[in-house]
């Protein structure tokens, strides 16, 4: 069975939402992301959101839509995106959408 | 070798990955690379899921979300239809959906119907930039089908080359 998303996976570190992200990222698990992120954002004012690829091993443009959507919430406030863990295809998909040029990606 | 196969399922979300996960089954014996793989993985969920948020505007699936906006389910079936010729694999997905008004427009990059959905309009951008070949025919009120072909592994380039 593979592994879902849980509340657990959404954590605050000083002020950054951390996500850990899914083994797939598509638009059927897309609005429970979407949803609990920006409750989070709003409840606890977090300026940054890291988003953790760890465990992904597959994503389409539903992945885009989560990352765009909350890049224009924070932005506005000065915060930033960034993404760990971006294997060879999750950056692949980066360069051609464009998202490259938003999200900052970590070496951890 | 030619090899083929259809599937029909009902148009919600819950079966977006099992629309890959089978199409990704079907080519399994042609070794293809872990990219080649995850390219018709993503092609393959990019139309599957226009079929079933714009053909049919079934935005979330069955289950849990009845009370929100936008969550009855409209009755629809989306059809995969896999042709395996020689290492180049045909993929057609079709819908009876509401159909594209104007496909050259739709199939710019960063063009969506549904911005409040959290959609970005990289759909199309995707299955062009991660297949070999993509066409769409659609019309308002005709449906949608998308046509997309691939060269898997080895076979699928050395028959290109002939
Ligand atoms: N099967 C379909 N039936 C009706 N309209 C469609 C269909 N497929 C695509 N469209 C139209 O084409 C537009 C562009 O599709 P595309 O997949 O590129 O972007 P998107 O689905 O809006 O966003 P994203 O795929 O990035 O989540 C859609 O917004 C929709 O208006
Ligand atoms: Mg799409």
């Amino acid at each position: 069975m593979m592994e879902q998303i849980t509340m657990g996976d959404f954590q605050v570190i000083d002020n950054c939402l951390m996500i850990r992200l899914p083994e797939e990222i598509d638009h059927h698990g897309a609005g429970f992301i979407c949803e609990n992120a920006d409750r989070i954002l709003m409840r606890d004012e977090v300026q940054n959101v890291v988003f953790d690829f760890e465990k992904t091993r597959f994503m389409d443009s539903s992945g885009i839509g989560i990352i765009m959507g909350r890049y224009r919430k924070i932005t506005c406030f000065g915060g930033r995106v960034y993404a760990i863990h971006v294997d060879k295809q999750i950056q692949r998909i980066f360069n051609v959408s464009g998202l490259n040029k938003i999200v900052e990606v970590l070496e951890v | 070798m030619k090899n083929e196969m259809e599937l029909i399922f009902d148009a919600v979300s819950d079966n977006e990955s099992f629309a890959r996960v089978a199409v990704a089954a079907f080519i399994t014996h042609l070794n293809p690379t872990v990219e080649e793989m995850a390219d018709i993985k993503t092609a393959v969920s990019e139309a599957v899921t226009n079929a079933i948020i714009h053909g049919y505007e079934n935005l979330y699936g069955y289950g849990g979300k009845k009370l929100r906006e936008g969550g009855e389910i409209h009755p629809g079936k989306v059809r995969i239809h896999c042709i395996l010729n020689k290492g180049i694999l045909h993929i057609e997905v079709s819908d009876r959906g509401k159909g594209i008004e104007n496909v050259e427009q739709a199939m710019e990059p960063l063009f969506t119907t549904k911005p409040e959905l959290e959609r970005s309009g990289m759909g199309f951008a995707f299955m062009e930039a991660f297949m070999d070949d993509l066409e769409v025919e659609s019309g308002p009120g005709e449906g949608t089908t998308v046509r997309m072909v691939k060269k898997i592994g080895i076979d699928g380039w050395i028959d290109c080359e002939e």
